[in-house]
C-alpha cells in the first residue's frame, strides 16, 4: 500500500514556568493511502497533542518540535514556514474537533464559513465557491442547504453542527482528514450517524483518516489499525485485528479488561490502578510499570523497543523478550477476545462496515 | 422587531418620569435660594419675586405644574440668564459638549480597541506589557490631574496647543485627549481580556485548520466575537464621559453644557438644573438602547431572540 505521512521519532515538549513537559517522546507511524488509522490513548497521553503536531496547530510558543520529522508529499512538515504550512492545511490535510458546540464562529453564515475554506485554497470566484458550498452541505447530509447557507450555527443542532465542521473539513478534498475525539461531545445515537457519514464520505473521496480516541467500540467499528498510546509514545501499534485479538502489551490489556460490556452485568467495572505519570518528570524505563502488573524488574530500569510480534504489529514490552517468563492476559482479557471472536465469527469472516 | 422597540420606548419614557420626580424632590433639598444679593431686597420685595416664579406654593404643587409644562415641551425660563428658555440656553451650548464627546468617545474606541487587539496578539511579550501599562495608568489617573498635566507640557512648555478657550479645532484637541485616555484605558483592558479569550476558543482553531493567514483569523473571526462585551461598557463609558465633560468643560473653559451645568447647581436656577439633568438623561438612555440595537447587529443570537416575539 502507498505510504502517505510519515511520523519519525516526533518529540514534542511544553515548556511551562515549572520546566519542560515531554507530552510526546519519540513517536512513528505511517498512515497508507485509504486507511483508517485510530490512535487511542487517555486524557494526557499524547494523542491530541501527536494529531494537533501535524496540522502545526500546536501554538509556539510554549510548544514545540522538539526532534523528528513528520513526512508527507516529500516535506518535512515539521519544518515548513507557517505560510507553506497555511497552503497545506485546510487543503491537503484537513482536522474536525472534539465539540461541535464550540468549533464553529458564532456570528458567522455556516454557508461563509464553509466558503472560507474554498476561496482559501481554489481560484475560483465567490458564486463557484458558494455551489461548491452547497454541494458539500449536501454530501453531508445537510438538507435544505441552499437555505442553511445563510443561516448561523446557534440554528443548528451538535449532530448537525459537526456535519458542517465535516463539510468544511472536506472542502478541497483532502489527503488526510484528521478527526481529534468527533463524537465524544454527541450523545450515542448522533455518534453512530456522524460515524456512518465518515466511513461513508472515505469510501467516496478516498481519503485517509487518523482518528483519535479514548472510546475502543467506536475502534473496532471504523479503524483499520490502532495505535496505543501511553505517556507520550506509543506502546502498541498493529491492525485492528491484532489489537482487539492479540494484544501483547499489559496496557491494551488493561484498555481492553476496562471496556464497559453488558454480559459482565454483576461485575464492577475494571479499571488500570494509578495514574499516569508526570510527564514534567518522566520516569526512568518504562512510564507504565508502576501500573502494571507483569512489570518486571529491567522495566524501571530500561526502556523496552518496540518487539516485532508480526509484519503488522509491534509493542513495546519486555514480555516479548525472548529471556522474559510466559505471560498470557488476565482471564477478563482471554474473555473478551474471545467473545470478540464470536461476534465477528457470527457475522461471517472478519470485515468490520 | 417592531414590537419590541415600541415597548423600549415606553420604558425608556418611564424612566425619564423617575428621573424627573427624584431630580424635582432632590433638588428642592439643595440649600439657598435662587435669589443672589438677598440681603438688599426687602422682604416684600422677596415675596413679590418669588411669588412671580411659583416658589411660594407648596412642593408637590410646584411638581405637578413642572411635570405639565414638560409635557408640553417647556423646561421653563432660567433664573439667571435673562430669563432666557431653558431650551435655548441648552441648544447654544450642547454643540462644543457634543463635539467634544463626540470625539473622545470615537478616539478612544478607535485607539483602545487597537491598544487591546494588540496586546492579545502579542500575549505575554513587551508589547503587551507596555500596552496593558497604559491602560492601568489611564485608569487611575483621573481626567482632571491629567488635563492639567496636558495643559501644562503640550500648551504652556511646548507651545504646540492652546491651553483652553473655544475657538477652533486646535482648541479641541487638548481636551479630547483628556476625555478620551480613561476611554482608550477601558476599552483596551476588556478588548485584550476578550481577544484572548476568544482566540483560545474551538472556532479560531476551525479557522486556522482551513489554512487562512493569522491576520484573517484576527479580522474575520477573533474581533468580531471579541467586540461583544465592548459593547456592554460602552453604555456605561458614554455615561463617564458625560460627566467627565462637566470637570474637563471648566478646566479647558470650554463654553459647554457641562460648564453651565455645573454653575446651575451652584446658584439654584432651578429651570436650568432640571432642563439639563432631562436631556443629560434622555440622552443616555437613548445611548443604552442604541447599545442594545447594536448588540444584535453584532451577534445573531441575540438579533433571532429580539425579533423572533
Amino acid at each position: 500500500m502507498e505510504k502517505i505521512l510519515e511520523v519519525k521519532d516526533l518529540h514534542i515538549s511544553f515548556d511551562i514556568h515549572a520546566g519542560e513537559v515531554q507530552a510526546v517522546r519519540g513517536v512513528s507511524f505511517d498512515l497508507y493511502k485509504g486507511e483508517t488509522l485510530a490512535i487511542v490513548g487517555e486524557s494526557g497521553s499524547g494523542k491530541s497533542v501527536t494529531s494537533k503536531a501535524l496540522m502545526r496547530l500546536l501554538p509556539t510558543p510554549p510548544s514545540r518540535i522538539k526532534q523528528g520529522e513528520i513526512l508527507f508529499e516529500g516535506k518535512d512538515l515539521a519544518k515548513l514556514s507557517d505560510k507553506e504550512m497555511q497552503n497545506i492545511r485546510g487543503a491537503k490535510i484537513s482536522m474536525i474537533f472534539q465539540d461541535p458546540m464550540t468549533s464553529l464562529n458564532p456570528t458567522m453564515t455556516i454557508g461563509k464559513q464553509v466558503m472560507e475554506a474554498i476561496l482559501k485554497h481554489q481560484e475560483i470566484s465567490k458564486e463557484e465557491a458558494r455551489k461548491r458550498a452547497v454541494e458539500l452541505l449536501q454530501l453531508v447530509g445537510i438538507k435544505n442547504a441552499e437555505m442553511r447557507m445563510k443561516q448561523y450555527p446557534h440554528q443548528f443542532s451538535g449532530g448537525m453542527r459537526q456535519r458542517v465542521v465535516i463539510a468544511i473539513a472536506l472542502a478541497c478534498n483532502p489527503k488526510i482528514l484528521i478527526a481529534d475525539e468527533p463524537t465524544t461531545a454527541l450523545d450515542v445515537t448522533i455518534q453512530a450517524q456522524i460515524l456512518e457519514l465518515m466511513k461513508d464520505i472515505q469510501k467516496k473521496l478516498g481519503m485517509s483518516i487518523i482518528f483519535i480516541t479514548h472510546d475502543l467500540g467506536v475502534v473496532a467499528n471504523m479503524a483499520d489499525r490502532v495505535a496505543v498510546m501511553y505517556a507520550g509514545k506509543i506502546v502498541e501499534i498493529g491492525t485492528v485485528d491484532e489489537i482487539f485479538y492479540n494484544p501483547k502489551h499489559p496496557y491494551t490489556w488493561g484498555l481492553l479488561a476496562s471496556m464497559p460490556s453488558l454480559d459482565h452485568k454483576d461485575m464492577e467495572l475494571y479499571s488500570i490502578p494509578g495514574t499516569p505519570p508526570d510527564l514534567l518528570n518522566p520516569p526512568k524505563g518504562d512510564a507504565f510499570a508502576p501500573r502494571n502488573p507483569y512489570a518486571l524488574k529491567i522495566d524501571y530500569e530500561l526502556e523496552p523497543p518496540m518487539f516485532k510480534v508480526s509484519d503488522t504489529h509491534y509493542a513495546a514490552t519486555w514480555l516479548l523478550h525472548e529471556n522474559a517468563p510466559k505471560v498470557e492476559p488476565p482471564q477478563i482479557v482471554r474473555d473478551r477476545v474471545a467473545k470478540f471472536a464470536q461476534i465477528v465469527a457470527r457475522k461471517g469472516g472478519g470485515s468490520r462496515g | 422587531m417592531a414590537r419590541y422597540v415600541m415597548k423600549r420606548i415606553v420604558y425608556m419614557v418611564i424612566t425619564l418620569f423617575i428621573i424627573a420626580t427624584v431630580t424635582f424632590f432632590l433638588m428642592k433639598l439643595l440649600p439657598g435660594s435662587p435669589l443672589q444679593n438677598q440681603e438688599k431686597l426687602t422682604p416684600e420685595q422677596r415675596q413679590i419675586i418669588l411669588e412671580k416664579y411659583g416658589l411660594n406654593d407648596p412642593v408637590p404643587v410646584q411638581y405637578v405644574r413642572y411635570l405639565g409644562n414638560l409635557l408640553k415641551g417647556d423646561l421653563g425660563v432660567s433664573f439667571q440668564y435673562d430669563n432666557r428658555p431653558v431650551t435655548e440656553l441648552i441648544g447654544e451650548r450642547i454643540g462644543p459638549s457634543a463635539q467634544l464627546g463626540f470625539q473622545a468617545i470615537v478616539f478612544g474606541t478607535v485607539v483602545g480597541l487597537l491598544l487591546g487587539i494588540f496586546a492579545a496578539i502579542r500575549h505575554n511579550t513587551w508589547g503587551d506589557y507596555t500596552a496593558t501599562v497604559i491602560s492601568v495608568l489611564g485608569i487611575s489617573i483621573p481626567s482632571f490631574v491629567l488635563a492639567g498635566f496636558l495643559q501644562y507640557f503640550i500648551g504652556v512648555k511646548l507651545q504646540w496647543l492652546p491651553v483652553a478657550f473655544w475657538e477652533g479645532f486646535e482648541y479641541t484637541i487638548l481636551p479630547t485627549l483628556a476625555l478620551s485616555v480613561s476611554v482608550i484605558a477601558n476599552i483596551a483592558r476588556f478588548m485584550r481580556t476578550e481577544m484572548l479569550e476568544v482566540l483560545s476558543s474551538d472556532y479560531i482553531l476551525t479557522a486556522r485548520a482551513k489554512g487562512i493567514s493569522n491576520a484573517a483569523v484576527i479580522v474575520r473571526h477573533a474581533i468580531r466575537n471579541s467586540l461583544i462585551p465592548i459593547i456592554t461598557i460602552l453604555g456605561p463609558m458614554i455615561v463617564n464621559l458625560m460627566t467627565g465633560t462637566l470637570v474637563i468643560e471648566n478646566i479647558f473653559a470650554v463654553p459647554g453644557l457641562g460648564e453651565q451645568f455645573v454653575r446651575s447647581i451652584s446658584l439654584n436656577d432651578y429651570p436650568v438644573i432640571m432642563g439639563t439633568t432631562l436631556f443629560y438623561s434622555a440622552l443616555l438612555i437613548l445611548a443604552i438602547f442604541i447599545v442594545d440595537i447594536l448588540y444584535g447587529v453584532v451577534d445573531p443570537r441575540i438579533r433571532l431572540a429580539g425579533g423572533n416575539k
